[in-house]
């Protein structure tokens, strides 16, 4: 698709099958994500999302095909840690994610797994606070925080390990809507700073963030390309779950009417591209 | 009332306080000592002076009152069985009968020092627990079964563990809490009828609490690993405690003082 910067995941054709269960959860998926790149991921419930995220850092391994993170593929045990490291998970619930009571020793966690010195570890427990706006958290429980809060320590723990990759799987989907808010524009940030997203969303809104979109349907890929294109097919469009946000619809309806305006990112954009209209 | 506001006992309050600055392992083995100690001393008043002593740590650990007293809560009926037996049952000289019951005045002073136990027990864990971070007293746990490393013990595994079951403890009150309510809500009555009654009517509170501890335990594993943790593999840590004067001071103090209770309760 775009071409940025090094292919950092590698999916080639790949199915995955949990034991007991007939059909698939994900069948022949090929597609790669480059350094740099904000891709969403999309598709009803049960689509194989989740699964696709886990196949991502090698908590699967795949039945056929295969999963390379830099070119090394998720089946080495030896350099499991080096793919982990790379690719970062941020799951649903917050609650489930944090493992000790207090931020910084949560945010901790990974590089302690890493096995780094003390000093390292603190710089860069305060560096992923930091990048999150939590500084000063450091020392509050974690079970006080608001929602919002804590999934910005479960985003810190994963920058912490400093991956090159951050894969979120419904972030956002458990928390209220100013805590979704203030996620989604520490998300635009990290991705302006050079990592590579890949968002697991449901949301209209947070796809258009994205400049590419990947939607699946019943553990297969329906679609590989850019939101406003997936958002001009209207079947493809219920097949991945979703539904036509306003905006688009908005832009439609006055194109229909010969008003045409480029494609806006948010109601800002297309505020602006309006005002510039004669 | 919410269930966090009835359980106090490992409930850590990040303060800076003297207390809270002593190395974990100190305050661990402090603890601990002090809890064998509480069962050596035979005589009142020397375990009343015990009592004032762990108070004057409780309010260096700037512990409120309210805190100490809801953590005698769960333990009341402890408290109150344990003097309706001792004031009974007790020979000695009768200061009051009454329906056949007489009531002693050894019973009264037996009873006064099994109450006196129970909240020194209760008030050490308090303080302890308020003072120190799970992940540090996990460490200190740690530290003191190294020994068994040698022979293959997971001493650090058993240590995350721990810790993590002690970081979900506010997690899971807070859920039991929600689900009491969505199934008063429903019509459940969790108040009324007898012993058994009671007991039956959490089936409906704990078969879903521990569903959803299940299920949080899976995603919990998965999270974990996504950030790199390995069992069996060598972790550093961000916080190594080191031990300083002023932990040399407090044992020392600490020392001193159960001496002079001991002494006191032999003379
Ligand atoms: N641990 C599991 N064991 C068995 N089947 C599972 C498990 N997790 C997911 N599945 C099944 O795999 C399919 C894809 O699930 P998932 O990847 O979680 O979808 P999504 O995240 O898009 O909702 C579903 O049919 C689901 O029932
Ligand atoms: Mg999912």
């Amino acid at each position: 698709m775009s071409n940025k910067g090094l292919r950092l995941l590698d999916f080639e054709g790949v199915t995955f099958n949990y034991q007991n269960q007939s059909a698939p959860a994900v069948k022949g998926c090929t597609f790669n994500i480059r350094e740099g790149e904000f891709v969403s991921l999309v598709g009803h419930n049960s689509s194989g999302k989740s699964t696709i995220a886990k196949l991502s850092n090698g908590l699967l391994q795949p039945k056929e095909g295969q999963v390379c993170v830099y070119g090394i593929p998720t089946t080495d045990q030896e350099r499991l840690i080096e793919i982990r490291a790379n690719v970062g998970l941020v799951f649903q619930n917050p609650d489930n994610q944090t493992v000790a009571s207090l931020v910084e020793d949560d945010v901790a966690f990974g590089p302690e797994n890493l096995n780094l010195p003390p000093e390292e570890i603190r710089k860069r427990v305060d560096e992923a606070l930091s990048i999150v706006g939590l500084l000063h958290l450091l020392k509050h429980p974690v079970h006080h925080l608001s929602g919002g809060q804590k999934q910005l320590v479960a985003i810190a723990g994963i920058l912490a390990i400093k991956p090159k990759l951050l894969i979120l799987d419904e972030a956002t989907s458990l928390i209220d809507p100013k805590g979704r808010k203030q996620v989604l524009e520490k998300i635009k940030h990290l991705h302006k700073d050079g990592y590579a997203i890949v968002m697991i969303t449901h949301r209209m809104e947070e796809v258009l963030l994205s400049e590419r979109s990947i939607a699946l349907e019943k553990g297969n890929i329906i679609f590989d390309g850019k939101p406003e294109d997936l958002f001009s097919n209207p079947p493809l469009l219920a097949r991945a779950g979703l539904e036509r946000p306003p905006l688009v619809q908005l832009v439609e309806s006055l194109s229909g009417n010969g008003i045409n305006v480029p494609f806006p990112k948010d109601e800002n954009e297309l505020v602006e591209a309006l005002c510039r209209l004669k | 009332m919410s269930l966090a506001n009835f359980v106090t006992i490992g409930q850590f309050v990040p303060l800076d306080t003297p207390i809270h600055r002593l190395d974990p392992r100190v305050k661990l083995l402090l603890s601990l000592v002090l809890l064998v100690f509480i069962f050596v001393v035979g005589k009142l008043l020397p375990l009343l002076a015990l009592f004032v002593l762990a108070m004057v740590c409780a309010a260096l650990a700037k512990v409120p009152l309210m805190h100490l007293v809801r953590g005698m809560r769960p333990i009341l009926i402890l408290i109150v069985l344990t003097v309706v037996i001792q004031l009974f049952s007790t020979s000695g000289e009768p200061l009051l009968s009454f329906w056949g019951l007489t009531i002693t005045k050894e019973g009264i002073l037996v009873s006064l020092f099994v109450v006196l136990r129970l909240i020194l027990l209760v008030s050490i864990s308090v303080i302890l627990t308020y003072a120190t971070s799970p992940l540090d007293l996990t460490f200190a746990l740690e530290s003191f079964m190294l020994p068994l490393k040698r022979i293959g013990f997971p001493a650090s595994e058993i240590a995350l563990m721990m810790s993590i079951a002690l970081r979900f403890i506010p997690t899971l009150l807070e859920e039991t809490d929600k689900i009491i309510k969505a199934q008063t809500s429903r019509g459940a009555d969790f108040s009324s009828g007898g012993v058994i009654a009671r007991a039956k009517s959490f089936i409906p509170v704990l078969i879903p609490l521990f569903v959803s501890a299940f299920r949080r335990a899976d995603e919990l594993a998965d999270a974990m690993e996504s950030r790199c943790f390995i069992t069996g593999e060598k972790r550093s840590r961000l916080h190594v405690p080191k031990l300083g004067l002023n932990d040399f001071v407090a044992v020392a103090l600490c020392v001193v003082a159960m001496a002079g209770v001991y002494v006191w309760s032999i003379l």
